[in-house]
Formats: structure tokens, C-alpha cells, sequence
């Protein structure tokens, strides 16, 4: 998988204005760009986790705000007992999501197509009415939390500092990604949405494949979710729901399924504009569904797709 | 007392699974036959109902709502699938999952221009307004026996429909192998056009029995669609015998199991654990219904597909 030169400069671009945001921000004096630009990055993160299974790997999972969800609580339930740790909780937000992908995996995993659908579907459900029914950490209205404590030198009550380990986790996942896609492993999972039954011809166990790259995926939403509660001070059963789930899959398709760059655009397209369009008008989504209907039809290989591509596969 | 409360609630889960059984009956015979993803479906439920309450302010009658309902649900239902559906059949599920996602959330959105925030008002029929005492001193609303009347005669004519006409036996060659009633010459646009229309039917009824009951406002569909789902995946894709079976036992799960568990639980453990606990628990028995099911027979109860 190689990027063409004008894929390596747009990135190269797109990373320094990145860093040059907060600063540009405050010397405009319009620091609310610090949050908005974090919570696009957050949800890139996301994007490119469920883009892992369902672009590369053929997996249709509807469910992927359950880890969001997962990820955030695990900030919020431990801060509520005390305990604000950001090693701690990082660990245990990563940590749960990829138990919690193993038994979602496991199970919906023996099916496909339809069903795999609907059941991923449900099962986030079933972790969004828990969310709902836990009384003692805020259930329906959620909870407050405070931000995790790493060491001293980083405070992340300080926005630029939160905006830039956003930023760096957001790097970092990019680098595991790329790496991943074009692993031994990569290639596997890639063969699974190619042709599933000559995998398994050829020898491959793909079950267990997919499920590890399920995982793996779920566990990378944790960690959005993990910088999430850390950026709204907030947790709450609506980060799990489906709509959730159906927005990260949007973000997917507008910057392109199948490329490891097409999630971070997409969600900066789908956040930006929900951001600019709900400035409008309050009942955006009147618009906004019919637009992505358009998409759908004709647009399907999204923002990034539209790039051109290098001879060696597209990046 | 403790056993009529059990009685009650389990009516109670019979009529809720009736509801469920008239928007998956469709459901399943669109994800059976055409192989498509809808999650509209729960929108056309929410539409039926607020159509049943417009068209009551404007006859009062129930009755006249009902005979309006018929065409304005069909008529929604095929204008969705010729304008969004129908360039997606042979597309990827993800497709039609995105399109018919942008789909709910124009509908959510567009029925609070319409009609505004508030939910709209629809009073039961004064026809089945009263009480009714089945078991002694345990009066029961007439209006949700009517419901269960409804629906069972909704599942005889379905029944009637698929196991003894034409179309029905289309319908059913078509669930378990669509290539080849295409190759059989049959027209299978008008068949998707027709299974639609019919599902679209089934989901406006559906609202319609359900607009007096539960509130009529955005969203009210979403939830359903979600338990249509759960119904459907346990039941068997296309088999609408295994979507009234799951869909009784899905509601009285539903209902018995909010309602009874958390008391149960308190017999047995200590009052904080089963507080806690309980609710949690009493909403995660379907899916964990229907996680078992799945592990067990990852087909569903009634598969209708063979090959």
C-alpha cells in the first residue's frame, strides 16, 4: 500500500495545520475551535477504528459507539471512585473495550451479512440500556467526571495540552493502522473481504482472524472514548447510541471505506458541517438525511476516494 | 393478587409482542425476499401513527383513520422503495444501511416541522374505551384485547396470503431463493414493490393500534425497529411464522421481565444488589435471549432459507 505525492503532501499539510491550530486559534481569539477541532480528531480516531473491519475487512459492524461508550465510563466510573489515574484508566478503557469486542465478536462473528448486522446492532443496544439502568453512575443523565491525571508535566485541565495528546494519539493510531493494514495479518483480514472461502482454502483460520482484528478495532475506540470523557467532562448512555454508531460509519463512507487516511476526513467533513449547518437551522437532519442518501448513491467512494491513485493500491 | 399481577402482565407482553409481530412480519419478508437492509421500517410505524392521530382530529372516527391509513402507509412505503431502495438492491448492505439511516433521520426530523415537539394527542376509541374484567376484580383495558385480536387476525390473513395464494407462494420461493424465481421469469420488481407496500401496511397498522397507548412523537419507531431486529434475527430472516413466535416471547420476556424481575431479585438477594442489579438485568434479558438462540442456532428458531 503506497500513497501517491499528492496523498504524502495533503497529509503533510493536513498535519501541520493540525499543530498550527491552537495557537492560530487563540491568537484569532476563537479558542472554541480548540474543542470543536479536538472532538473532530476524537471521532477521527473512532472513524479510523471502525474503518480497520469494516473498509479492509468486510465487517458491517452498526455497534461501534458501544467502545466509544465503553472507553469514556471507564473514565467516568473510576474518576467517581476516586481514582483519576489517566495511566490507570487509559489501560482500563482499552483494556475493557477489547474484552467487551471479544464477547460482542465472538458472538456475531458465527454469522454474517444481515444478521451480522442487526446483531452488532443489538448488542450496542443491550450496553446503551445498561448505561441507562446504572443508577449510581448518573444512568439516564449521564455523569460528570473530572479529567484524568497523568504526571505532572502533563495537565490536561489545559486545553492546548489535551488537544495536543489528541493529536498525538490520533498520530499513533495512523502509524499502528498502516502498520496493521500492511502486516501478514493485514493482508488476511483484506483476503477475508475479498474471498472468505479461499482463505479458509488456503489454510487461513479466518474466524479467528476477523475476531482479532474485531478487537483490535474495539479497543481503538476505546481510546477515542477514553479522550472523549477527558474532553467533555462528561459521560453518558448517548455516547452509545445507535445513532452514534450510524454517524462514525457515515464519517467512513464520505472520506472514502478502504483507505487508512478517508476516516480522518470524513470526520472533520461530517463534524464541520453538522457544526456549520446546525448554525442554520436547529432540524438540520431534515437536509442532511436526504444528502446522505445522495451520497450513498452516487458518491460512494468519498472525499479520499476521489484522489487520485498509486498503481500499488490506494493508502 | 401476586398471580393475576403475573396474568395481567403477561397480556400485557402477549399484546406488546402483537405489535411487534406487525412491524416484523414485514420486515422479514423484505430482508427475506429482497436481501435488503430497511432501517426505515421503524419510521414507517412512526408515520402510521402520526397519520392515524391527524386523520382522527380530522374525522373522529377511529374507524374512517383506520380505511385512511391503508393507502397513505402503502403509498409512503412505495415511494421509498422506487426513489431510495430500488438502485440499492444489488448494492452492499452497507448502502442500505447508510441511505435508509439518512432516511430516519429525515423522518424523525421532519415530523417536528410537521407537526411539532410535542407529542400528538389520539384517544382510544370509544368503542373499546372501557374495562373489561377477565380474571375477577382485575379490570383490563378492552382496547389492548383489541390489539391482540387485531394482530392475530393480521397473522391468520398473513398466513392465508403466504401459504395459500399466488403471490404467497412467490413470496415464499422467493425467501428461499431469489436467483431463481428470477430465472423462473417471475417479475421480481414487482414482487419487491408489492412485499414493501405490504410491510409498509403492517408497520402503519402498527402504529395506528399503537398511537392511543404510547405516545406519538419523533423517534418512537427507533426503538421498535431495534426490537424488530432482535425479533427477526431470533425468528429467522424471511420466516414469518418464526416472526410471531419470537415476537410473544420477545414481548412477554419484554414486559413480564421489567416488570417481575426486579421484584424477584429482591426475594433473593439483598435489597441494594437487586436495585441495582435488577433493572440492569431485566433489560438485557432479550438480547441475551437472543444471544443464546444465536449460539445454539445462528439461523434463528424457523429458517426459511434451506440452501
Amino acid at each position: 500500500m503506497e500513497l501517491t505525492r499528492l496523498k504524502c503532501w495533503l497529509l503533510a499539510i493536513g498535519f501541520v495545520v493540525l499543530v498550527a491550530v491552537p495557537p492560530l486559534v487563540t491568537a484569532m481569539d476563537e479558542t472554541f475551535y480548540i474543542t470543536l477541532i479536538s472532538r473532530v480528531m476524537i471521532f477521527a480516531i473512532a472513524a479510523l477504528s471502525l474503518d480497520l473491519i469494516l473498509g479492509f475487512g468486510g465487517m458491517i459492524s452498526f455497534g461501534h459507539a458501544a467502545y466509544l461508550g465503553l472507553g469514556s465510563y471507564a473514565v467516568g466510573i473510576l474518576a467517581f471512585h476516586e481514582i483519576t489515574n489517566g495511566w490507570l484508566q487509559l489501560f482500563v478503557a482499552i483494556g475493557g473495550s477489547a474484552v467487551v469486542a471479544f464477547i460482542i465478536g465472538a458472538i456475531c462473528l458465527r454469522t454474517s451479512g444481515i444478521y451480522f448486522i442487526m446483531i452488532t446492532l443489538a448488542m450496542t443496544q443491550l450496553l446503551f440500556y445498561i448505561g441507562i439502568s446504572l443508577e449510581t453512575y448518573g444512568g439516564d443523565d449521564g455523569l460528570p467526571t473530572d479529567r484524568s491525571e497523568f504526571a505532572a508535566f502533563i495537565d490536561l485541565g489545559n486545553e492546548w495540552i489535551l488537544f495536543y495528546l489528541i493529536l498525538g494519539f490520533l498520530v499513533l493510531c495512523m502509524y499502528i493502522s498502516w502498520r496493521l493494514i500492511n502486516s501478514r495479518f493485514g493482508m488476511v483480514i483484506r483476503g477475508c473481504h475479498e474471498n472468505e472461502a479461499r482463505m479458509q482454502a488456503i489454510g487461513f483460520p479466518t474466524y479467528r482472524y476477523k475476531l482479532l482484528a474485531f478487537v483490535v478495532s474495539g479497543s481503538m475506540c476505546g481510546i477515542a472514548g477514553f479522550l472523549l470523557a477527558n474532553l467533555t467532562e462528561f459521560v453518558t448512555p448517548e455516547f452509545m447510541h445507535w445513532f452514534r454508531s450510524g454517524e462514525i460509519m457515515i464519517m467512513v463512507l464520505v472520506g472514502g471505506m478502504g483507505t487508512l487516511f478517508g476516516p480522518v476526513v470524513g470526520a472533520f467533513a461530517f463534524l464541520m458541517f453538522e457544526e456549520i449547518i446546525s448554525g442554520f437551522t436547529e432540524n438540520w437532519p431534515v437536509i442532511f438525511g436526504p444528502l446522505l442518501v445522495l451520497l450513498v448513491l452516487f458518491a460512494k467512494q468519498g472525499v479520499w476516494g476521489l484522489l487520485p491513485k498509486s498503481k500499488a493500491g490506494d493508502g | 393478587m401476586s398471580t393475576l399481577l403475573v396474568l395481567e402482565q403477561t397480556l400485557n407482553g402477549i399484546q406488546f409482542g402483537v405489535f411487534l409481530f406487525l412491524i416484523s412480519a414485514g420486515l422479514t419478508l423484505v430482508l427475506g425476499i429482497m436481501n435488503v437492509v430497511n432501517l426505515a421500517h421503524g419510521a414507517l410505524f412512526m408515520m402510521g401513527a402520526y397519520f392515524a392521530s391527524t386523520f382522527v382530529a380530522w374525522t373522529g372516527s377511529f374507524f374512517i383513520a383506520f380505511l385512511l391509513i391503508i393507502p397513505s402507509s402503502v403509498i409512503l412505503g412505495i415511494i421509498i422503495e422506487m426513489l431510495t431502495l430500488r438502485p440499492l438492491y444489488l448494492r452492499d448492505h452497507m448502502d442500505q444501511v447508510l441511505a435508509t439511516f439518512g432516511l430516519i433521520l429525515f423522518f424523525n426530523e421532519g415530523v417536528k416541522l410537521v407537526w411539532g415537539v410535542d407529542p400528538q394527542p389520539m384517544p382510544t376509541p370509544e368503542l373499546f374505551a372501557g374495562n373489561v374484567e377477565i380474571f375477577p376484580d382485575a379490570p383490563y383495558p378492552v382496547f389492548r384485547l383489541f390489539i391482540i385480536g387485531v394482530g392475530l387476525l393480521v397473522a391468520a390473513v398473513i398466513y392465508f396470503l403466504i401459504a395459500r395464494t399466488k403471490v404467497g407462494m412467490l413470496i415464499r420461493a422467493g425467501a428461499s431463493n431469489t436467483q431463481m424465481i428470477r430465472a423462473m421469469g417471475v417479475n421480481i420488481r414487482f414482487l419487491n414493490t408489492f412485499v414493501f407496500g405490504l410491510g409498509a401496511f403492517f408497520a402503519g397498522l402498527a402504529g395506528l393500534m399503537a398511537a392511543p397507548i404510547i405516545s406519538v412523537e419523533s423517534g418512537m419507531g427507533d426503538e421498535m425497529l431495534i426490537l424488530a431486529f432482535v425479533v427477526i434475527v431470533i425468528g429467522g430472516i424471511g420466516s414469518v411464522r418464526g416472526a410471531l413466535v419470537a415476537s410473544v416471547i420477545i414481548g412477554v420476556f419484554e414486559v413480564v421481565g421489567r416488570s417481575m424481575l426486579p421484584i424477584a431479585m429482591q426475594k433473593i438477594f439483598p435489597l441494594e444488589i437487586a436495585q441495582t442489579v435488577g433493572p440492569a438485568l431485566a433489560s438485557m434479558l432479550i438480547y441475551i435471549l437472543m444471544a443464546g438462540v444465536l449460539f445454539f442456532k445462528p439461523q434463528g428458531l424457523f429458517p426459511a432459507r434451506t440452501g
